[in-house]
C-alpha cells in the first residue's frame, strides 16, 4: 500500500470576481520510503502541492475537490486537531530559505524542545537529549553549544543543516521539501543534497522534493513529476524522462541547461512565459510555446496516457517520439 | 564531514547582555545614562520610602497642624528638621513626596501593565485571526480612542463616587484609578501590537511553526510575540509617563487619590490653594519632581525608540 495517495486534488484561490485554479486534478501516489521529485518553473504550483499534502492552504486558497490519503486517512477532511497531530509528527517540511525560516528571539535547543514535547510526553532535559542525538545525525559539530545559540549566530548551511534536524526529529514517514537549497551556495547545496538523501534512505523516509533544478531531481529521487500551469504534464521514472522526455516541455526543461550548450552559444530557452492562472489558453496549455503544436492541441484538454513507460499529457506524443527515433537514425 | 572546533567559552549571559547593540548605545548616549540614573534615583527612593522618610505621613499621631506652612531649609524662618518644609497640614514635605511619588509609579506601572494585558491580548486576536473578529476589535479601539482618557476617567471616577460615597472611595481609590487609567488607553497597545502581527505573521518561521503543528494560541504567545516586543517597549515607557500625568490630572481634580494618602497629583492640588499666600513650595516642589519623572521617562523612551528601530543601525 502507498504511504500517500492523492486523488484528483483540486485547488482554488477565490479571487474578487471568480475562482482561479491553482491546482486542476493532480493525482499522484507515493510509496513507503519512496522519494518522487516535483519540477516545474516558478508558478506551476510545485508549492502549492507541497502546502495542500499538509493542508496548509491559507486564505484565500482553499481545497475545492480530491482526496490526499496519507497513511490511509484524507489530510483533507481532518480535523484541526488531527491535522496539528500531523503536521511535524508523521509529516514534516523543509522550506527554502534558512535565514527566515527559524525563529529569530529562541535559541536552537529552544526551538527543538518546543517541538518535540509539543507532540510527545517528554521531560525538557529527554527532549534536550533527543535534539543532540538529532543534531548529531545531521554533522553539526558540537552540538551541546549549538543548543544555546540563536540562529543568527549560525551560517546558513547550518541553518539548514538544524531545520532538516528539527523535520527528522520526530521521525516523520513523509518530509516535503520545498526547494531547500535555492537559497545556498553551491557547494553548500551539494551537501545539504547528499546529507538528505543519506538520511532519507537510512531511517526510510518517504521525501518530495520540490525543485525547478533537473541536476538534483536526477541525483535525488526515483520518480519524477513535471508540473506546468496547475496541471501534472508528465509523470514517471525519474531516469527515463531526464534521459528520455516525452513531453514537448520537458524536453524544453532539458534542453535549456547550460550542459546542453557550448560555450559562446546561446541557451536554449523555451520561449514565451508560462501563462497566468487567470488565463490559461484552452486546450492543452503549453500549446502557445510548444513548437510542435497542431490545430488538435489549441483546442482539446490532451488526457494522461501511458507512452513508454510514462504518464504524459500531450496529443502528439506518439508522432514526436516516432520523429525524434527517425532523427537519430 | 568536517568536526569544527569551535571556542568553547561561551560568553555568559551578563557578558553577552553587556556587550549588545543596546548596552553599547546606552554607554554612548549621555542623556540616557543620566536619565537612567535620575530614573532609578527616584524609583529607589520612593521603593524605600518607610526607610528613608524622616516621618510617616500617613500616621495621624506624627502630624501636627501647628507645623503647618515652614519653608524649606534654605528660606528665611525654616524649621531644620522639615528638609522641604511642610504642607498646609503639618506634614514633612520631604516624606510626603517620597510616598507620594511610591502611589504615583506603583499606580502608573500597574496602570501600564493592564493596558498591556488588554492591548496586547487584544492585539495579537485582532492581528493572528483576521477578519471579522479583527473588524470588530479595531472599531472598539477606534470608539474607545474617541472618548478623550480623561474624559472617561472623570466621568468613571466621578459616578464611582457618588455610588460608594467617599469614604469607601478614598479607600479604594488606588484600584479605581488603576483599572480607570488601564481601561482608557488600551487602543494604543492593540493597535500596535495589531501591526507589527500582521507584519510578522507572513514571515516563513510563522509557516514553519505551523507546519511543525503547533496551535495558534502557542504560535501567537511564544513565536509572534516574542518577535513584537521592541515597539511594546517602545510604547511602554512612553505609557508609563502618560499614566502618570493621567493620575496627577485626576488627583488635581480631586477624583483621585484622597487628601490623606496624597500621590504626587494630590499634593499639588492641596498646595495650590496656597501658592498666592506665599506657601509656595507645597506646590512647586512636587511640580518639580513630577516634571523631572515624567521628563526622564520619556527621554529614556525617545532613547529606546531609536535604538530599536533597526532602519537606524541595519542598513
Amino acid at each position: 500500500m502507498s504511504l500517500l495517495s492523492v486523488r484528483d486534488l483540486t485547488v482554488k484561490f477565490a479571487m474578487r470576481d471568480d475562482t482561479v485554479t491553482a491546482l486542476n486534478q493532480i493525482s499522484f501516489d507515493l510509496a513507503k520510503g519512496e522519494r518522487l521529485g516535483i519540477v516545474g518553473e516558478s508558478g506551476a504550483g510545485k508549492s502549492i502541492t507541497g502546502f495542500s499534502l499538509m493542508n496548509l492552504i491559507s486564505k484565500p486558497g482553499f481545497i475545492d475537490n480530491g482526496q490526499i490519503l496519507f497513511d490511509g486517512e484524507d489530510v483533507a477532511q481532518m480535523s484541526d486537531k488531527a491535522l496539528r497531530d500531523m503536521r511535524g509528527n508523521r509529516m514534516a517540511m523543509i522550506f527554502q530559505d534558512p535565514m527566515v525560516t527559524l525563529n529569530p528571539v529562541l535559541t536552537i535547543g529552544q526551538q527543538m524542545v518546543e517541538t518535540l514535547r509539543a507532540h510527545r510526553k517528554l521531560s525538557k532535559a529527554e527532549a534536550a537529549q533527543i535534539a543532540i542525538v538529532k543534531l548529531r545525525e545531521v554533522y553539526i559539530p558540537s552540538p551541546e553549544e549549538r543548543m544555546d545559540q540563536y540562529p543568527h549566530e549560525l551560517s546558513g548551511g547550518m541553518r539548514q543543516r538544524i531545520i532538516i534536524a528539527m523535520a527528522l526529529l520526530l521521525d516523520p514517514q513523509l518530509i516535503i521539501a520545498d526547494e531547500p537549497t535555492t537559497a545556498l551556495d553551491v557547494t553548500i547545496q551539494a551537501d545539504i543534497m547528499e546529507l538528505l538523501l543519506e538520511l532519507c534512505q537510512s531511517n526510510k523516509v518517504g521525501l518530495i522534493l520540490i525543485t525547478h533544478d533537473l541536476g538534483v531531481v536526477s541525483q535525488m529521487t526515483e520518480r519524477t513529476l513535471v508540473m506546468y500551469a496547475g496541471r501534472i504534464i508528465e509523470a514517471g521514472k525519474t531516469r527515463e524522462i531526464i534521459n528520455d522526455p516525452q513531453h514537448p516541455y520537458t524536453q524544453g526543461l532539458i534542453n535549456a541547461l547550460p550542459q546542453q550548450t557550448l560555450p559562446g552559444q546561446k541557451l536554449k530557452q523555451i520561449p514565451g512565459t508560462m501563462p497566468s492562472l487567470t488565463a490559461i489558453p484552452r486546450g492543452c496549455p503549453f500549446s502557445p510555446r510548444c513548437q510542435y503544436a497542431v490545430e488538435n492541441c489549441r483546442n482539446t484538454l490532451p488526457e494522461v496516457v501511458q507512452y513508454a513507460g510514462i504518464e504524459v499529457a500531450c496529443h502528439e506524443v506518439k508522432r514526436l517520439h516516432n520523429d525524434r527515433l527517425e532523427q537519430s537514425a | 564531514m568536517s568536526s569544527l572546533s569551535t571556542n568553547t567559552n561561551r560568553p555568559s549571559r551578563l557578558a553577552r547582555i553587556l556587550n549588545s547593540n543596546m548596552a553599547y548605545s546606552f554607554r554612548r548616549n549621555p542623556v540616557a545614562m543620566v536619565s537612567m540614573g535620575v530614573f532609578l534615583l527616584i524609583a529607589i527612593a520612593s521603593i524605600f520610602a518607610p526607610l528613608i522618610a524622616p516621618f510617616d505621613p500617613y500616621d495621624p499621631a506624627n502630624i501636627d497642624i501647628m507645623n503647618s506652612e515652614f519653608p524649606p531649609v534654605w528660606v528665611d524662618g525654616a524649621e531644620a528638621e522639615f528638609v522641604f518644609g511642610t504642607d498646609d497640614q503639618g506634614r514633612d514635605l520631604w516624606s510626603t513626596i517620597l510616598y507620594g511619588t511610591r502611589l504615583s509609579l506603583i499606580i502608573g506601572l500597574c496602570a501600564v501593565g493592564l493596558q498591556a494585558f488588554l492591548g496586547i491580548t487584544i492585539g495579537l486576536l485582532a492581528g493572528y485571526i483576521g477578519g471579522r473578529l479583527d473588524s470588530l476589535l479595531m472599531r472598539l479601539a477606534d470608539i474607545q480612542l474617541s472618548f478623550s482618557t480623561l474624559m472617561v476617567a472623570i466621568i468613571f471616577l466621578a459616578i464611582t463616587q457618588a455610588m460608594f460615597g467617599s469614604e469607601t472611595f478614598n479607600q479604594y481609590a488606588v484600584y479605581f484609578l488603576i483599572a480607570v487609567i488601564g481601561i482608557a488607553e488600551w487602543p494604543q497597545y492593540a493597535r500596535t501590537v495589531r501591526a507589527t502581527v500582521l507584519a510578522e505573521k507572513k514571515k516563513e518561521y510563522v509557516d514553519s511553526a505551523r507546519v511543525l503543528g503547533f496551535g495558534p494560541i502557542r504560535i501567537m504567545v511564544r513565536h509572534i510575540l516574542p518577535n513584537s516586543l521592541s515597539p511594546i517597549f517602545v510604547i511602554s515607557t512612553v505609557q508609563v509617563a502618560n499614566a502618570i500625568i493621567s493620575e496627577a490630572s485626576l488627583s488635581f481634580l480631586g477624583l483621585g487619590m484622597p487628601p490623606s494618602q496624597p500621590s504626587l497629583g494630590s499634593l499639588i492640588s492641596s498646595g495650590f490653594d496656597y501658592i498666592f499666600s506665599g506657601s509656595w513650595w507645597i506646590t512647586t516642589i512636587p511640580g518639580v519632581v513630577l516634571i523631572v519623572l515624567v521628563l526622564v521617562i520619556n527621554l529614556l523612551g525617545d532613547w529606546m525608540r531609536d535604538v530599536l528601530n533597526p532602519k537606524l543601525y541595519k542598513g
